[in-house]
């Protein structure tokens, strides 16, 4: 039985409960809440109507078996009937119930949706805290339709309570979070901000996460609340420790306030105003000033308060990277921290400085860390911490530093952790990449991590030194040499011998000079591993004897014979057998010329954003992957960036897919199907394209500072929302005679439209396009209208999957209700992460007045009496412009149908002339328009006129046709 | 985006003593997350610092004698409040059920839900102050019907 049972025991669930507790075996545990089930079932069934407590019990009963693991599919329709009750004990475990088990059967949610109106309108605060509670944890689309007005309301009234309020705000900001669309900006909002006022401080608490996530996507509505923030945060931190009463934690005052406060502080860039500005700069330096006095409680608590509101106030400060003073500060703090001997803030140090390593201001701080951190690699006990230290030595590390943390990078990886290995081994392949000087260096380097950690070294990395082996010829001979020495060993990694097999067979001449490197010692060698390799590494290995044949031809017969054994021309495997038919063949007929030319050298790789950097963005998502590196003014020393820099600007520039074999393995059917010459002229030097599909663009961080290495530092590592609405106003006119096509696209992203349209209704599908091989991560696309235009357009969306994954689509479906006639178009507004980089993206959506046209047919006379009908002068609106495109009739024709209007023909005395005639529905009115269109070739000219009963409307519409032509 | 995405509360034997979601999941994906973490969790030692890279998310954990409460939250949030989120949610239950225990959670897991609820809304934290909170659920303990009152009524 339990220890304690306050407030009301239900004796019947304790009972239970204990039976589950001393069933002995997990079959009886079973069987006894089988036989409960039953027992629910029943009574839920049975003819006698249960009273409220019984149905309590029961429903509390059902919560305990599926919070054991058991699914439980009723008790929804009695916990609905519990939302109802008048007792609070009754109705609290009715909503406790539909937030655990939500159901989204639509019948059930009308009930629970009624029950919930009834509670808010209660004016009972309880019961309306239950019932707020309950639409934020269910935070379902239909809750969001049915209180995403009520809600503001509430938040704001004069007459709330304050608990209520605090329930209001959050309640709210869920509902923001799943249906943004739903949640109807106005004049709440300016009042929203100025809880940030409020007296309570557990209002002010609950409202700055709401202003905080709404500043994020409406920054300029919300740009005030910057300087109440900067006060209220000055207020808390110079209060003495018992000035906030309750709200102080630990002597440490409000610290979830100001977490809260630091954290919507960074939705913006430093303040503007100077005496903002300078309360701001007081404020966080009375953070760190606090940090350096004697704890005030010897409580963990204390400590990890009072360090939360620190970090905090270091992120602000690294978002701002404005202030070096506060950076280097903050930094020292930082390297108190590395030796704390809490593990916790150790972890967090490195976390904290691997962001500090990307200022410009403090980098240089950061660096003088470094044999803490080298330490820390050695010697943490948690792998986390350890993993941590990786990431700051990686994020610090410069042409200063590189070849000392490159060697205590592999030193550590004899002895890392399985599963942090790979993350390793592509840091360590970028930065001797990277950082190499000489490029002998990096070719050991690279050559030690297969050594050392082959299993981990994946394809990109050994592709990767291929590519750059073949395009540095001042490392070749080296390079030929270094890896015939490695394939001594007698036991050598297969990874080794691709690598070595691809050079030897490319630059082994380099080498052949020397008698302890003859030809045929190299062969002899690279065969001697041939029959412990894989399939893959075979294949390659038997290119690099057929290449052999042509850079050694004193050694053709000993090839030929190796090709001609049956162990090769039969082999089972398909690929190996065909490989050695076509190579033996080749090497028969073709003549000395001819093999010289298939078998040429590899032309240089066109330049291209290093694939293992691409794979460590993949592999660590958004953010663990600062690219310091292009931030930093380092690029002219990147292998790439000296070659060609130009090259590496282009935005074209790609990534092989990973799975792009460097042989052309992966392409079977053309081995097979071509006939032999050709074929294997193609395995070998073809193999280098791109696959279409591989063409995968740079992360957009790094993309925008290879075209302007100028860029400062914080436009990278900031998530500050670039909100421009993009200028793609060419396509936006595009849409308004068509319905269907892209919208948009970047080298990221590709927006594609279908839509269609009847009446005063229509229906558009988006399409996002992940154009990249990297997930998009909290992708939310929103549709925003301004307040003008929510008035007379009703847009419906459901959110979409917020992963997008490398080369998927996702598909949106926006409905659309025109409810009067309208002057702007709605704005797209899509956010998301790629790599390490926020993305936020504006664009109009192409719902124009004159997608809800209604063709009408009529007779010259009937339209020409209209027309007089329509002599207002408010009613007319005509333009008189130049033509942007070639005056064709037929394309004109065309446009005018696509508008909307039907094409009126043999109406005009002027045959030249075109006129249209329709009727614009809206919901509450229809307005029939009449539209006249006057080339004149000779001067390039139109006169476009419309006549419609609704001057706007004229306006719009003829604003609108007049981009057209 | 800064938010709570769920908090466990399970057993040293890797028992789910309570489970609070933030986030809309299939409750067969729930299951999934469950017993990874739980196993995760359980098979670090004790000198460890108490956060985990998890998936896109971080975990902040801390054990209060066999009980583990741990939270996920966003790899941008602040680790160090969030376990005194937690530790906030202890001294909560504490005071209500006085020198809290696991049987106190099992027996009264309607209680400890409720008392999170006063605490955290959405996945953000509603109410800092600890008398606030204790006295919002000692409120509707008064609402409630006397223990008499139910004595009186069947069992089964």
């Amino acid at each position: 039985m339990p220890a304690v049972s306050k407030g009301d025991g239900m004796r019947g669930l304790a009972v239970f409960i204990s039976d589950i507790r001393n069933c002995k075996s997990k079959e009886a545990e079973i069987k006894r809440i089988n036989k409960e089930l039953a027992n629910i079932r029943s009574k839920f069934k049975g003819d006698k109507a249960l009273d409220g407590y019984s149905k309590k019990k029961y429903v509390c009963k059902l919560l305990f078996i599926f919070l054991l693991g058991h699914d439980i599919d009723f008790g929804h329709m009695e916990a609905v009937n519990l939302l109802s009750s008048n007792r609070y004990t009754e109705k609290q475990i009715g909503y406790l119930f539909i937030s655990v088990l939500v159901n989204s059967n639509s019948e059930l949610i009308r009930l629970i949706n009624n029950a919930i109106k009834n509670d808010l309108a209660s004016r009972n605060p309880t019961f309306m805290g239950l019932a707020l509670h309950c639409i934020a944890n269910v935070g379902s689309r239909e809750m969001a339709e049915a209180f995403a007005g009520e809600i503001p309301k509430i938040l704001v009234a004069g007459d709330t309570m304050d608990s209520v309020k605090q329930s209001a705000a959050l309640c709210l900001l869920r509902l923001y979070r799943t249906s943004p669309d739903l949640v109807p900006m106005g004049d709440w909002t300016s009042r929203v901000v100025h809880l940030l006022n409020d007296q309570h401080l557990g209002v002010v608490t609950a409202a700055t996460s709401l202003i905080t996530t709404l500043a994020q996507k409406n920054p300029e509505e919300f740009k005030t609340s910057v300087s109440l923030a900067v006060s209220r945060l000055s207020r808390i931190v110079t209060s003495a420790s018992t000035d906030l009463q309750d709200y102080t934690y630990y002597f440490v005052p409000a610290p979830w306030l100001s977490v809260k406060l630091l954290r919507l502080l960074q939705c913006y860039p430093p303040p503007e105003d100077p005496a903002v500005r300078g309360r701001l700069t007081e404020c966080l330096e009375t953070i760190l000033n606090k940090a350096q006095e004697p704890p005030k409680s010897k409580k963990v608590q204390h400590s990890n308060a009072k360090n939360a509101v620190l970090f905090e106030a270091i992120s602000l400060i690294i978002h701002h990277d404005s202030e070096p003073n506060l950076l280097v500060r903050a930094c020292n703090q930082l390297g108190q921290f590395l030796q704390h001997r809490e593990t916790n803030l150790r972890y967090l140090a490195l976390e904290s400085m691997c962001t500090l390593a990307s200022s410009e201001f403090s980098h240089e701080a950061v660096k003088t860390h470094i044999e803490t951190v080298i330490n820390a690699l050695k010697t943490e006990r948690d792998v986390s911490v350890r993993q941590r230290a990786v990431d700051l030595l990686y994020a610090m590390c410069d042409r200063s530093n590189a070849q000392q943390i490159v060697a205590e990078m592999l030193n550590y990886l004899e002895t890392a952790d399985y599963s942090i290995r790979e993350e390793i081994v592509l840091k360590v392949a970028i930065l001797a990449e990277k950082y190499a000087v000489d490029y002998t260096w990096y070719v050991d380097t690279i050559l030690n991590l297969i050594r050392i950690a082959g299993d981990y070294v994946s394809e990109e990395v050994w592709y990767r030194v291929i590519q750059i082996v073949i395009n540095r010829d001042d490392v070749q001979g080296y390079a030929a040499k270094t890896v015939f020495e490695a394939l001594q060993a007698p036991a050598c990694h297969e990874n080794l011998v691709k690598v070595g097999g691809y050079i030897l067979g490319e630059f082994g001449n380099l080498i052949a000079g020397d008698p302890r490197s003859s030809p045929l010692i190299q062969f002899n060698l690279l065969h001697s591993k041939f029959h412990l390799c894989s399939v893959p590494t075979r294949a390659l290995l038997l290119s690099t004897y057929i290449k052999f044949v042509n850079l050694f031809p004193e050694i053709k017969t000993t090839i030929q014979d190796v090709l001609r054994s049956d162990s090769q021309l039969k082999n089972a495997d398909v690929e190996l057998q065909q490989r050695a038919v076509e190579y033996l063949r080749l090497s028969t007929i073709a003549s000395t010329d001819i093999l010289a030319t298939v078998l040429e050298e590899m032309p240089p790789f066109p330049e291209r954003e290093s694939s293992i950097l691409a794979k460590l963005k993949k592999k660590k998502g958004p953010g663990t992957v600062t690219d310091l590196e292009e931030i930093k003014k380092e690029r002219s020393s990147d292998m790439n960036g000296s070659a060609e820099p130009a090259s590496v600007n282009a935005s074209a520039v790609s990534t092989p897919s990973p799975s792009a074999d460097l042989l052309g393995l992966g392409a079977a059917p053309l081995a097979n199907s071509a006939p032999p010459p050709s074929s294997s002229g193609s395995l070998l030097v073809d193999v280098f394209s791109d696959s279409p599909s591989a063409v995968a663009p740079l992360a957009p961080g790094s993309d925008d500072n290879f075209a302007s290495p100028d860029l400062a530092s914080s436009e990278v590592v900031s998530e500050e929302p670039a909100d421009t609405v993009h200028d793609a106003d060419e396509l936006f006119h595009k849409f308004v005679c068509k319905n269907n096509g892209v919208l948009f696209e970047n080298q990221l992203l590709q927006i594609g439209l279908k839509s269609e349209f009847r009446q005063n209704l229509g229906r558009m599908f988006i399409f996002y396009g992940n154009k990249t091989s990297t997930q998009f991560l909290n992708f939310t696309p929103t549709v925003i209208c301004s307040d003008d235009l929510q008035s007379s357009l009703n847009l419906q969306t459901k959110p979409v999957d917020p992963t997008v994954d490398g080369g998927a689509q996702v598909q949106q479906v926006v409905n659309i209700e025109c409810v009067s006639d309208f002057m702007e178009a709605p704005i797209l507004n899509i956010q998301f992460r790629y790599g390490g980089t926020f993305q936020n993206l504006s664009v109009k959506l192409p719902i124009t007045l004159n997608k809800f046209f209604q063709p009408t047919e009529m007779s010259s006379q009937d339209f020409f009496q209209r027309w007089k009908q329509l002599s207002n002068p408010k009613q007319e609106v005509q333009n008189i412009f130049k033509a942007k495109h070639p005056m064709d009739a037929e394309i004109t024709k065309a446009k005018i149908i696509g508008f909307g209007s039907a094409l009126l023909e043999e109406v005009d005395p002027n045959p030249a002339n075109f006129v249209g005639a329709g009727i614009i529905h809206t919901k509450t009115t229809q307005i029939g328009c009449l539209l006249r269109l006057e080339p004149n070739l000779q001067a390039q000219m139109y006169r476009l006129t419309l006549r419609t009963s609704k001057e706007a409307v004229s306006q719009r519409l003829c604003e609108l046709l007049s981009e057209q032509f | 985006m800064w938010k709570i995405h769920f908090i466990l509360l399970f057993s040293r034997q890797g028992k789910l003593r309570l489970q609070k979601w933030y986030t809309t999941l299939p409750d067969k994906e729930k299951k999934k997350i469950i017993r990874e973490i739980v196993q995760i969790i359980l098979s670090r030692n004790q000198k460890t610092s108490s956060f985990v890279d998890w998936k896109d998310l971080k975990l902040v954990y801390k054990r209060y004698a066999s009980l583990y409460f741990c939270c996920a939250i966003e790899d941008q949030d602040n680790e160090l409040l969030t376990l005194e989120v937690v530790h906030r949610y202890v001294e909560l239950l504490d005071r209500y059920f006085g020198n809290v225990c696991e049987l106190d959670i099992i027996f009264n897991f309607e209680k400890a839900y409720f008392i999170l609820d006063e605490f955290i809304i959405g996945g953000e934290v509603q109410e800092t102050s600890k008398r606030s909170a204790v006295k919002a659920i000692e409120d509707s303990d008064m609402l409630q019907e006397t223990v008499e009152e139910y004595m009186n009524k069947p069992a089964f």
